[in-house]
């Protein structure tokens, strides 16, 4: 049969970001995607010339709704760097801690919209009922559900005090329960499986080579995390990297299941290690130089290059988003499967493209 | 197969997960973020949350004595709350509700009296230009 082309997106039932895919069809194989982006560009980063770079931590968290902590974090790393501002050691474990509960309440988000890409309606509110409970959180500790602004230059804003983590620890018991309950659900059945295992394969290699990030890294055998080169209070907390070896859909997925649980680990580690102390340095002065800082969001490494010349405002701010990295392995994922595997498959790298278009 | 049973069991037992918005609600966290409210009557229109506004939602003006903020403009960040000297604003822990039309929250004050020095030095300019 001649080759077809259907327009995948930006406004498609099962995904909820705005990409679009033109896939190249033969008969029901899919032999080569054509991506287009730029459907929610905001120009954030020239922002930068008119909000000053205590403002622009505000303009950074709203780069991507469901990580927001994590862009703060590392702008405000770069910042203090830049800087040389000491920042207090309770105010990295508290990043730790608002850090790793945005990272489960993301990766808890995307396995229910990856068991709806599939159909799975019940586990997708089952994932997502579990979710509300880290919101929960995060409401009662920083003040909001999503975007907590709680980072500042020199340290964090607010504080969690004796009585909240006690409650926190409680409340991560019942998350981790409700997370077990459906790990065999979500991984051990066999519609999952069938739908997951063997599709959408990225092998060691290919990964590598065109630069994958994140669990979509981790999940084709690449032991990479931007946690270990011991950011904010990772130094002194155990972690190690969650690898999987199969490169399919089930692999990435599987990654990301097992980072929620690791994340309730690390909070756990956290607040056993809080130390006391001040959550926050006063900083004076305008920074001056530049600098390249990474962190680990829950899609993978984001990049940070801030630029600046002693004033107010920074000179330039480039923003570099997982998603961004992700494109070009996911292009080489789609050709070759049915027409049928691609939402999930497009899925499985958790694209936001509200990151990757800034 | 059939691993989501006791999760089905447990559901069926247990209450509901969801309320029934807007007929119950719940109690808001202590430290939520809600509506911004300043009590004028403290204000000396220094200008300091206009200028720290990340949303630059604040405008106040100086010599009418009017302070004004959008509230949909508002990212509920509470950088002006922390950087206000005279602690006249704060935020309470109800969400703004939906609403139609847009509205601006605009108070009105007692604008400061212009300082005395500085219409000195006003006076005393041109004199020195003489010399």
């Amino acid at each position: 049969m001649a080759k077809t082309i259907i327009p995948f997106g930006p406004q498609h039932p099962v995904l909820p970001e705005p990409v679009h895919l033109k896939l190249v069809v033969e008969d029901e194989i899919v032999i080569e995607a054509i991506p287009a982006l730029g459907y929610v560009h905001r120009g954030l980063e020239k922002l930068t010339e008119i909000r000053d770079y205590h403002q622009m931590i505000q303009v950074v968290e709203r780069v991507c709704g469901i990580c927001s902590c994590l862009h703060a974090v590392c702008f405000c790393h770069g910042i203090e760097e830049l800087m040389k501002v000491d920042v207090p050691r309770r105010a990295k474990y508290l990043r730790v801690i608002w850090g790793e509960l945005h990272r489960m309440h993301s990766h808890l988000l995307w396995l229910g919209l990856f068991a709806d890409a599939f159909g799975f309606e019940s586990v997708f509110q089952q994932f997502w009922k579990i979710r509300e409970k880290i919101m929960d959180i995060l409401e009662a500790t920083a003040g909001n559900r999503v975007i907590i602004s709680v980072n500042v230059v020199g340290g964090t804003r607010y504080d969690i005090s004796p009585e909240q983590c006690r409650w926190i620890l409680q409340e991560l018991n019942g998350v981790e329960a409700g997370i077990n309950a459906l790990q065999r659900t979500m991984m051990d059945d066999y519609t999952v499986k069938h739908r997951t295992v063997g599709v959408g394969v990225l092998t060691r290699e290919q990964a590598i080579e065109l630069g994958a990030a994140g669990p979509t890294l981790r999940g084709s055998g690449v032991a990479q995390d931007m946690r270990m080169l011991k950011y904010a209070a990772f130094d002194e907390l155990d972690f190690e990297p969650v690898v999987e070896t199969g490169g399919d859909s089930y692999s990435r997925s599987n990654v990301r299941f097992r980072e929620t649980l690791q994340s309730i680990d690390l909070i756990r580690q956290a607040i056993s290690k809080l130390p006391e102390g001040p959550i926050n340095v006063p900083v004076k002065g305008n920074p001056e130089g530049e600098i390249i800082t990474r962190v680990e969001q829950p899609r993978g490494e984001l990049m940070y290059y801030i630029k600046a010349s002693g004033k107010k405002y920074l000179d330039r701010v480039r923003i570099r988003t997982p998603t961004f990295a992700n494109v070009p392995p996911l292009l080489a994922m789609v050709g070759g499967i049915e027409l049928a595997n691609v939402p999930v498959v497009v899925l499985s790298i958790d694209p936001c493209i509200s990151c990757t278009e800034r | 197969m059939l691993f989501m049973t006791p999760n089905v069991i447990k559901n069926f037992l247990s209450k509901k997960a969801t309320r029934l918005y807007p007929f119950e609600v719940r109690e808001p966290f202590e430290g939520y973020r809600g509506e911004l409210v300043n009590d004028i009557d403290g204000c000396i229109f220094c200008g300091m949350c206009s200028k720290k506004c990340p949303s630059q939602c604040i405008t106040v003006d100086r010599t009418t004595g009017i302070w004004e903020c959008d509230p949909y403009a508002c990212i509920y960040c509470s950088i002006c709350v922390e950087a206000c000297p005279t602690k006249c604003l704060s935020m309470n822990n109800v969400h703004r509700k939906p609403a139609a039309t847009k509205s601006m929250y605009t108070l009105q004050g007692v604008p400061p009296k212009p300082k005395k020095k500085a219409a000195d030095t006003a006076e005393d300019k041109p004199a020195k230009e003489d010399k």
